[in-house]
């Protein structure tokens, strides 16, 4: 018989989570619960500065006066912060060599197909290996350090760098800017820091794995991305995680400078456990990501998201020099019960501001996916130009697309474009393959592939490759 | 602290409101309606004025209308033949400060046409307005909608008999007068069975500045039925309109609505659309003009329940001075609704800096098997068209009305009572010299 769209349905209702499986390492772990000693506590265990302990503690008692927004499209029960630990570190010290890495986590690394043995021989990737909350391996930090460029974990940053962490840290993402950046800035565990020095092309990819393990353990990681005038960066940041039936929270703060003149490609796969079949378990990602543009820079955020029982992402950019420009293209595949509710905020302040959003969503399953964006142009942002495209393909008759765009315009020059479509595969782009010899399999992966190519081309090449299996993984029987 | 304090400013306005309001004596009404007033009046305990954090109020704050202090408007006597529209053969009734005026109305009665003030179909217990009154506006959480639904005055009752053609339009002049004054008027439109029919609203003011109009008209078209409501929202001194519209439609049924707005200090419609049967035809379209400090706020629901229908949207805006437009169109699709095909649309020209356009277009789709698209602009007259319309020896300023008026003119395309149509148009290039 064959292949069929009903088949298709019953294969990506079946489909299970292909990267589901717990390493065993030792881990620290601090009890559950949440008060001020918790911070004092995370703050002491990696010897923190006072002013950072200080920075903790003011956005703890900031978020204690706080109450959780629940605006998104998306619900999920009610969570307990007293039931989550808040750090969790490997026993095992910080290694030198590569071959002093507990094995274990080597076959971890393998299993997840980016093992640094891969790592290493792929076009100099420089990996900083996020195992739970503290940074395990750093990676080519020699010919990084050759050319002035600092990437190494949050910690370590705090630690070596300290004046460039006090000065930019929570500049774009103010501790009081929402529920759960507060509540990351108050207990964040470790994360990534990266500098560019003026001027400088960063010769190589810079990546970030991350990766929860520990059961019950919320991951608040930090990044803090600082390109200096003149300089380039490519980051990027991709994630598995194992199977778990409880939900584990996950509440990142991510913040870019690009000071004059420079650009910032921040590339993110998203592939946190969505929960099984029936929606049991799975990860909250509630995201905080923001960059802030000075004259003549660019942020490019691209981001493949297909993870994650719930998704609440809004990786956005402040244009707040003359003459620079945002970019914001994502995938999104949600399947089974996985909710999404994400986008991207424009901000237009400066003037000849440029701004494109290209925002592909893909539901199946009994999944809600949601595109919210802000597009901002203020008083002063003369000739601002935005371009919006959000496209929605629908995969079943159960699940749900869903479009809020809010364009907010205050001054006469701008040029504001949005569109948005939603839609089936149709029955005559099928037939049409069919008809050509092409089977009904490969025509719906073609199909696909060609919605989303705008977006996957906007990836480095390893992580187009990444990306790909992702899709695959998420919408097996559809795609390849 | 201070979240208690603004809780307690806002429930004192809405006593304020109560006590002008609880004035009016309903002691003599049918009591299967005011049945309906008691339950709201209920309602109204639960609820509160919009403040800035209530989402579907977001860009529209309600402070001019809320901080004032108002008395009833009463019924006038006053000329309206500035209203009337040239070259319409239409009926006319005319409604002062939520009274009908009879003496100023204008219309001779037709054969399957109930056409009435609705307290007298309230008195005479109308099978249609008894079985369609307040059926989709109550529970609604609205504020200003309870506030109707539980103290409204009078409006006009129209019920058009089964498969009745109705060639000539009704026209009906909204009027308020006077300083403060707050006036509810209400009305309740039912096109029975394969009927047609044509309305036309004017929302106008005569004498008096800050005065509040609080509208809600209930629209049901059955099954076959084709209607065409026309709006214009014109009240050139500084006065506060909000205007609620509830419309139901069955099987097989058409409904077009035309909204031209051109003033208004706080204009705010609320479009609510119910389709709930397959192969419906909806086309919503609406023209805003601000200048000086108007805020138009137009939100408009389309709800999809049913398989196979169709719905159109164009809202086109142009802003000039320190005006304000708001777009909130949305466009919900049930698990059920397949083969529904949606289309919405806003574009706006901002002519000043100072000028402000908010647009908010809205789908939420749980079906596949559908086509829904919408689209937003928002940008200035094309330098090109101008320019090469100057280069065919047209002045730069005639230019800019040609290009303005043509882009303004679009939107109510599907206007089909032709003297209407010229007095709109004549009214956009009026607006534009």
């Amino acid at each position: 018989m064959a292949y069929s769209e009903d088949d298709l349905k019953k294969e990506l209702k079946d489909q299970e989570y292909k990267y589901g499986f717990t390493s065993n390492i030792e881990s620290e772990v601090i009890p559950k619960g949440l008060n001020e000693d918790v911070v004092r506590l995370i703050s002491s265990k990696k010897n923190e500065p006072q002013w950072l302990l200080d920075f903790r503690l003011k956005a703890f008692a900031h978020w204690k006066t706080m109450v959780e927004k629940r605006w998104a499209h998306v619900s999920y029960p009610e969570i307990d912060f007293q039931n989550i630990s808040y750090y969790s570190s490997p026993k095992a010290k910080k290694e030198v060599s590569w071959d002093e890495v507990d094995p274990e986590m080597k076959a971890t690394m393998d299993k997840l197909g980016i093992s640094m043995d891969e790592q290493k021989a792929l076009s100099g990737v420089a990996v900083d290996f996020v195992f739970d909350s503290v940074s395990v391996k750093t990676s080519f930090q020699d010919k990084l350090q050759e050319l002035g460029v600092i990437f190494c974990s949050f910690s370590e940053a705090v630690k070596n760098h300290p004046e460039l962490v006090k000065k930019y840290l929570g500049t774009v993402v103010p501790p009081t800017d929402n529920f759960y950046a507060a509540l990351n800035s108050a207990v964040f565990s470790d994360g990534s820091f990266c500098y560019i020095p003026k001027g400088v092309r960063c010769p190589m990819e810079l990546s970030t794995y991350f990766r929860i393990n520990e059961a019950n353990t919320g991951q608040f990681e930090r990044t803090l991305l600082i390109a200096d005038e003149g300089s380039y960066v490519s980051y990027l940041e991709g994630c598995t995680a194992p199977s778990r039936d409880e939900n584990q929270l996950h509440a990142a703060v991510v913040e870019l400078i690009s000071l004059d003149g420079a650009e910032i490609k921040y590339s993110t796969v998203q592939n946190w456990y969505p929960g099984d079949k029936d929606g049991k378990g799975g990860i909250y990602n509630f995201v905080t990501k923001r960059g802030i543009c000075h004259n003549h820079s660019k942020i490019s955020w691209t981001q493949v998201e297909t993870g994650s029982a719930v998704t609440w992402k809004y990786p956005s950019c402040i244009l707040k020099g003359d003459n620079s420009i945002g970019e914001f293209y994502s995938v999104a595949v949600t399947n089974h019960y996985q909710q999404a509710d994400t986008g991207t905020k424009m901000i237009h302040l400066g003037k000849n501001t440029k701004s494109t959003i290209i925002s592909k969503g893909i539901s199946a399953g009994f999944s809600n996916n949601s595109y919210r964006g802000l597009v901002q142009i203020h008083k002063n942002a003369t000739n601002a130009r935005n371009f919006t495209q959000c496209d929605s393909l629908l995969m079943s008759d159960q699940c749900g697309a869903h479009t809020f765009p809010y364009i907010e315009v205050k001054n006469s020059t701008a040029k504001i474009e949005h569109e948005a479509t939603t839609s089936k595969i149709g029955e005559d782009q099928l037939f049409y393959c069919n008809q050509r010899g092409i089977s009904t399999e490969k025509a719906i992966n073609l199909i696909v592939n060609g919605y989303c190519k705008d977006v996957l081309n906007k990836l480095p090449m390893e992580f187009a490759v990444e990306a790909q299996k992702l899709l695959e993984i998420s919408l097996e029987g559809s795609v390849g | 602290m201070e979240n208690i304090n603004t809780t307690i400013a806002t429930s004192e306005k809405k006593d304020k409101f109560l006590e002008v309001l609880s004035t009016l004596d309903f002691t003599t009404e049918n009591p299967t309606f005011l049945q309906h007033r008691i339950t709201s009046q209920n309602e109204l305990n639960e609820l509160d004025f919009p403040t800035s954090k209530t989402e579907y109020w977001k860009y529209t704050r309600v402070g001019k209308i809320v901080n004032n202090t108002y008395t009833l408007g009463q019924p006038e006597k006053i000329d309206v033949s500035d209203f009337l529209i040239p070259n319409l053969d239409a009926q006319v009734l005319v409604i002062i400060n939520g009274h009908v005026v009879a003496d100023l109305s204008d219309f001779t009665s037709v054969d399957g046409v109930t056409l009435t003030s609705l307290s007298h179909a309230k008195k005479q217990n109308f099978e249609g307005l008894k079985k369609h009154f307040n059926q989709f506006t109550q529970d609604k959480k609205e504020i200003f909608l309870a506030f109707n639904n539980a103290f409204h005055t009078d409006g006009i009752y129209l019920e058009v008999a089964k498969n009745k053609i109705i060639e000539k339009p009704l026209h009906i002049i909204n009027i308020t007068t006077g300083n403060n004054t707050i006036s509810q008027s209400r009305n309740l439109f039912l096109a029975n069975v394969g009927s047609q029919v044509k309305i036309i609203e004017s929302f106008v003011n005569v004498n008096g500045e800050k005065n509040f109009n609080n509208h809600v008209s209930e629209l049901i078209i059955s099954e076959n039925a084709i209607m065409e409501y026309n709006k214009i929202q014109d009240k050139k001194e500084t006065n506060f309109s909000i205007v609620t519209e509830q419309v139901y439609q069955e099987a097989n049924s058409n409904f077009t609505i035309n909204t031209a707005t051109f003033n208004g200090a706080l204009v705010r419609n609320n479009l609510n659309i119910e389709v709930d049967a397959s192969n419906c035809e909806t086309n919503l379209n609406g023209l805003y003009l601000g200048k000086n400090k108007d805020h138009i706020d137009n939100h408009t629901v389309v709800d999809h329940k049913k398989p196979h229908c169709n719905s159109n949207e164009i809202y086109r805006g142009v802003l000039d001075n320190e005006s304000t437009g708001v777009f909130n169109g949305k466009v919900f699709v049930r698990p059920n609704a397949q083969k529904t095909n949606a289309f919405q649309q806003n574009n706006n020209i901002l002519l000043t800096d100072n000028a402000t356009v908010n647009s908010k277009p809205e789908l939420e789709i749980y079906a596949d098997d559908v086509k829904c698209s919408h689209g937003s602009t928002t940008g200035q007259i094309d330098e090109e068209a101008i320019f090469y319309l100057q280069s065919r020896g047209i002045s730069k300023k005639g230019a800019l009305k040609l290009m303005i008026n043509a882009f303004a003119k679009d939107a109510l395309e599907r206007i089909s009572i032709e003297a209407l149509q010229a007095y709109i148009d004549n009214k956009i290039e009026e607006r534009f010299i």
